[in-house]
């Protein structure tokens, strides 16, 4: 089963590339649209981030100490690759320091 | 294949390839604790080549949904590519033919457009496999590796590389919402949603993976009611 959930994900993955790439060659014009496929990313990405996020870790402090310290480094246009390994830095410190304080 | 254009895309690929890998160590990860093989795991990362449809897709795997709920999830999750498969070919030279825009397509992910966007020429076909191979290569192996090493590494920093993907997520939205206000209240409207969606007991019923398409619509479309763009990235 879980083989027909990855065939079914790759494939409407890959159309979704690989039609306006080939099929459709002409632009997009209609205002609305355009608009609505510019802020699926950033609405998309933050759903699946909250509240999720809270409850990835083994407690909702050390999460919260990962979502201040993405927050902030990304406000500073940090790297991608610099945000996620300096959030998981700061959720493992969390988890260290909790039980003490 | 021109053998300078291609060097030049695989050189451009090394710190997305880098980047994916370590990424793709903790969707492998978040796989084998979801009951996924290591297999599995690194076949889906080979396969889709994305982290916010893989990332949502497993949770409906997780969670048992239905395949039209994974189909229709990873058909709105993803559908930004749909654009940016569209701007891509308006920048690829007259040269690509009809198959290797199927291969091109295959890993057209943010990081990737991105960069191709902003290489100074038109795109050829020897440049964009040079820029792709690596980071697919790294998402892979990152996924097989992650999964396969998940398991013998401590709680404890299983549970922070558990962020790294949210951490991402935060990366790409964050500094777009400072840039354009529309941006950051169509983003806000969504987590409010999600929120709601996620602790008020009435939609107690909707999962996870329906969670994420009704809040990407509903905002995405108020945003482009509320705040229609002008010219891309601007609203007046």
């Amino acid at each position: 089963m879980v083989y027909v959930y990855i065939a079914v994900m790759a494939f409407v993955t890959y159309l979704i590339r690989v039609i306006p790439l080939t099929v459709f060659r002409k632009k997009i014009e209609n205002r609305y649209i355009q608009s609505f496929l510019y802020y699926v990313p950033y609405t998309c990405l933050t759903a699946m981030t909250f509240p999720a996020i809270l409850y990835a870790t083994e407690s909702v402090w050390s999460a919260l100490a990962g979502v201040a310290v993405a927050v902030v480094l990304a406000f500073y246009n940090k790297s991608l690759l610099t945000v996620a390994a300096f959030s998981c830095a700061a959720v493992f410190l969390a988890e260290q320091l909790l039980p003490v304080l | 294949m021109k053998k300078q254009d291609f060097q030049w895309g695989l050189k451009d690929g090394v710190p997305i390839a880098l980047g994916y890998f370590s990424v793709s160590f903790s969707f492998g990860i978040l796989a084998l604790g979801g009951g996924l093989t290591i297999f599995q795991a690194a076949l889906t990362s080979l396969t889709n080549v994305t982290s916010a449809g893989q990332f949502a897709g497993l949770q409906i795997v997780i969670a048992g949904g239905t395949l039209l709920e994974m189909a229709v999830t990873q058909f709105i999750i993803n559908l930004r590519y749909a654009l940016m498969s569209l701007s891509l070919s308006q920048k690829l030279s007259e040269g690509v033919t009809f198959w290797q825009r199927l291969l091109i397509a295959f890993a057209n992910t943010d990081e990737i457009f991105a960069v191709a966007m902003g290489h100074g020429k038109e795109l050829s076909f020897s440049y964009m496999a040079g820029l792709q191979i690596l980071p697919v290569m790294g998402w892979t192996a990152g996924t097989a590796v992650g999964a396969a090493a998940g398991s013998m590494l401590p709680e404890a920093v299983n549970s922070a590389l558990s962020v790294a993907l949210y951490g991402m997520f935060i990366a790409v939205v964050i500094p777009e919402a400072k840039k354009v206000r529309s941006v950051l209240a169509t983003a806000a409207l969504a987590l409010l949603m999600s929120c709601a969606i996620y602790y008020l007991p009435v939609f107690s019923g909707i999962s996870a993976g329906v969670s994420i398409i009704i809040c990407t619509v509903a905002a995405s479309a108020a945003g482009a009611v509320l705040f229609p763009l002008y010219e891309e990235g601007r609203t007046e």
